[in-house]
């Protein structure tokens, strides 16, 4: 019942986006009012429509009616109920109902603000949004549908094809045939079974979903011709909650892989990953180039290019994750909408460039660039340089499907090269976060930069000469532990100057001025604690990155390994079987001395799990600000006279990048937290003036 | 479980003794030297997994493999070799510099290097001297916008660069 229930009301709201496109259109062709609020009102409904859909979906999926097929490839009898309801989006169909559910809700949420002053844009906002949600609900209704169940004959035989598949639909395919129940599912993959994984996706998808709507403010304010700066500052909080989403879910799946996937490292340059970084790039380049046009009135085709490319790839990832187009780590599920996807991203894609070709000469810039050093100036650097680790991302993650199509060779595009091509770009990168937040808008010198900058590089050079004495000889470390320490005293000064600053005029003491100084201006200010975090992280990536260090031995009980000033020795190892988690546990107990001193036990372990029979294995970690000790259990033998091998992994200054995206939150929700009076900004500086300050 | 633990207990046996090779607890050549080698290849079954930390089966029998490869007195290249002849060049971390596959080493830093020449020129348009006052002798004239003075010196000595 729940089934067809389910499935009936997808196909409804399915119309219903489709409806809301429709409508939306021709209200705007017949300048009727009250069709574009029908168009509204159907936008809306598609939420609680999706939302008792995937009611329908959870209450199958809690309720082992595994004769569903979605609920029989992720869920079994023995998982917890809480990972039965995660399970919706631990599988294909189910998470491109979760895509749509969350589309729909912003969508709604969109649709939900004023429009008295933007009217002209809610049509075309409804569309944009209506033909994405739509997008997805087809691919579910037609091709990916969750709610498909098993079936078998009235003499209780399962029914199959020719080839002996299981025949699979909502509806009975026979008359007499009743549904078959499988005695248990398969259960979900044990590698989604962690907490990291169960949030990792619903912030991906967050951060790609939330990114759709600066694009259908684009694309209405291309479609209307109202190309000023309104639909920027209309989107400006969207696109920031958008970033923090994306970012946090890239962290997010960092932490998974770390903890679950038992190779000591967080990030892979798996193609899955890219796929996720790449609408980040856009993103983060499209957050500060929209500074520009809005201080200065330049570079609106470029926004616009970013922001359609942003789309672009915010559909390409998923069209990576979801169609198994490459195979990876991630991409658990292989199917046959691969094609649409394409069809669906090019034809967006060619439509919005169109459409910017057409609107061209109304986006011209309304000032001129004056100087080469001025903060527009090097925003633009900034953004050639993302948009380079894009090509490099882009190119490396299509190259092997190019050379399978052309020469029937797969290759293999791993991380040497991803880090050969983009450590310089990177380290470019922080060398113009530490410059730009100095420099002028419209105008710069070497002189007014250099005064500013002087003494930042001058204790980063200090910093460095100590790290070379006692840390590193390293020479790749010590230009990126320079630029680090540039960066954050450029930062941590401008904190300081401005702070001291209003301590003089308001009489406030220092963390009350601080405090204040940075509720009066969250983007700047909100901005710098981003880069600050930033630091912190590449401090985490540097030290993983140039300086693990890894050995892997089998040792007797009793018996030790040595690495980095650490001895592990071994003392024991158990082996059980949870009946009601469905698992078995192999875990060993190694005692831990840093030169000689005793500083605990760890329990690296391997979770063995009976429905999908399927390792995981789970590092023992000893987690400081120095390094990260970080155990895990290879092989054992039963027969305790071999023993067991262990791979031990030293990684320095890891914890940082944690500790980095932690304040990475913070700095993005003072920056996105809702002003009063934010649609309402002072417009900017008047054409060919020119501000010598860069405070502002 | 256990019988996947007893396969590969058998299976490294078998290679240790088809070696000559009496089993120690500290093997000859170490995991370590191994699991240097294993980095370096991707597994040639599961893709995008290295293999030295690769858990499957099969490829704790390559790692094996690579062993027994050292122990013959294989060099590092001559074990890599191995494998791409055995399983193709997608064992490699990096396509290799051969045919088409020059295209994903150059083709990015031409893209790179394009946008780079595109933004510099539209940038020196941009900032051309038509909305600077110019001054053509800077030397010893007396300006009264110094700043403005230093610029054109500058947009001069980039042009210079070009």
């Amino acid at each position: 019942m729940f089934a067809e229930f389910g499935y009936g009301i997808l196909v409804l709201s399915f119309v219903v986006a489709i409806y809301s496109v429709i409508a939306s259109a021709i209200g705007v062709r017949n300048r009727s009012a009250s069709l574009i609020e029908s168009a509204r009102r159907a936008m809306l409904l598609t939420f609680p429509l999706i939302t008792i859909s995937a009611a329908s979906l959870i209450y199958l999926l809690v309720n082992n009616h595994f004769e569903v097929t979605f609920v029989y490839e992720v869920t079994s009898q023995s998982m917890p109920t809480y990972l039965k309801i995660t399970a919706w989006w631990g599988g294909q169909a189910g998470s491109l109902v979760f895509w749509s559910w969350l589309m729909a809700a912003f969508a709604s949420a969109v649709t939900l603000r004023k429009w008295e002053r933007d009217f002209e844009f809610l049509p075309w906002v409804i569309v944009v949004s209506s033909v994405t949600l739509a997008f997805f609900l087809g691919l579910v209704v037609f091709f990916e549908n969750p709610f498909l169940r098993f079936w078998e004959n009235p003499a209780g035989q399962l029914l199959t094809d020719a080839a002996g598949q299981p025949i699979t639909s909502v509806f009975a395919p026979l008359n007499g045939t009743i549904p078959f129940l499988p005695a248990d599912g398969q259960g979900l993959n044990p590698l989604l079974r962690h907490p990291g994984m169960i949030i990792h996706p619903p912030m991906l998808y967050l951060g790609f979903v939330s990114f759709v709507i600066p694009y259908a403010f684009a694309i209405a304010a291309l479609v209307t011709g109202r190309t000023d700066d309104r639909w920027i500052r209309l989107t400006r909080r969207w696109t920031l909650w958008a970033w923090l989403f994306l970012s946090f879910g890239l962290v997010l799946g960092g932490r998974w892989a770390y903890d679950v996937l038992g190779w000591g490292g967080y990030w892979g340059w798996d193609p899955v990953e890219i796929a996720a970084f790449m609408p980040w790039l856009t993103g983060t380049a499209f957050l500060h180039s929209v500074m520009i046009q809005e201080k200065r009135g330049l570079l609106k085709h470029w926004n616009m290019i970013l922001v359609i490319l942003t789309y672009a790839l915010v559909i390409f990832g998923t069209f990576l994750t979801r169609s198994g187009v490459l195979s990876s780590v991630h991409a658990f599920a292989q199917s046959a909408i691969g094609p649409l996807f394409f069809a669906f991203i090019g034809l967006t894609f060619i439509t919005s460039i169109a459409l910017l070709i057409w609107r061209w000469p109304e986006l011209r810039g309304e000032t001129e660039m004056k100087s080469m050093l001025s903060r527009e100036a090097l925003f633009l650097f900034n953004n050639l340089l993302f948009m380079s680790i894009l090509v490099v991302c882009f190119w490396g993650v299509i190259f092997p499907l190019i050379s399978e199509l052309f020469t029937g060779q797969k290759v293999t595009v791993g991380p040497p090269f991803y880090e050969r091509a983009t450590s310089p770009l990177f380290a470019a990168l922080m060398f113009l976060m530490g410059v730009a937040p100095l420099s002028a808008w419209g105008h710069s010198t070497i002189q007014t930069l250099g005064r500013a900058l002087w003494k930042s590089a001058l204790a980063a050079l200090i910093v460095t000469a100590i790290l070379l004495a006692i840390y590193t000889q390293n020479a790749i470390a010590l230009i990126a532990f320079f630029l680090i320490a540039f960066v954050l005293f450029v930062t941590l000064q401008e904190f300081w100057r401005a702070t001291r600053a209003r301590q003089k005029t308001q009489n406030e003491n220092f963390f009350t001025a601080l405090a204040r100084l940075t509720g009066r201006n969250r983007r700047r200010y909100g901005g710098y604690i981003i880069h600050i975090s930033m630091m912190l992280m590449a401090i985490g990536i540097l030290g993983i990155e140039l300086f693990q260090k890894e050995t892997q031995g089998t040792l007797s009980q009793g018996e030790g390994l040595n690495l980095s000033g650490y001895t592990i020795t071994y003392r024991e190892l158990a082996s059980w079987d949870d009946e009601g988690e469905g698992v078995n546990y192999t875990r060993a107990v190694v005692d831990v001395y840093e030169n000689g001193v005793y500083l605990g036990e760890l329990n690296p372990r391997i979770d063995f799990y009976f429905d999908s029979q399927q390792n995981m294995t789970i590092p023992g970690q000893r987690s400081t600000f120095k390094d990260d000790l970080y155990i895990l259990l290879v092989n054992w033998q039963p027969v305790s006279s071999i023993g067991a091998t262990f791979k031990i992994y030293v990684n320095p200054l890891v914890n940082w990048l944690w500790i980095g995206s932690l304040l990475f939150l913070l700095g993005v929700i003072v920056a996105a937290w809702p002003d009063k009076d934010l649609e309402s900004e002072p417009a900017r500086v008047p054409k060919g003036s020119r501000q010598t300050s860069a405070a502002d | 479980m256990q019988k996947f633990f007893f396969g590969s207990t058998l299976a490294l046996l078998l290679i240790a003794f088809s070696s000559g090779l009496v089993l120690a607890q500290e093997p000859t050549p170490s995991d370590d030297e191994v699991n240097a080698i294993a980095k370096q290849l991707y597994c040639p079954v599961c893709e995008n997994t290295p293999l030295d930390v690769c858990p499957t089966e099969a490829c704790r029998q390559w790692r094996e493999l690579i062993r027994q490869q050292l122990n013959d007195g294989w060099t590092e290249d001559q074990i890599k070799q191995y494998f791409v002849e055995n399983y193709g060049a997608r064992v490699l971390a990096e396509p290799p510099r051969q045919g088409l596959n020059w295209l994903v080493y150059l083709l990015p830093p031409l893209i790179i290097l394009t946008g780079a020449y595109i933004l510099l020129r539209s940038m020196r348009e941009w900032t051309s001297p038509k909305s600077i006052p110019t001054d053509s002798d800077g030397k010893g004239a007396t300006t009264p916008k110094p700043k403005d003075e230093y610029v054109n010196r500058l947009e001069e000595e980039l042009k210079k660069r070009k």
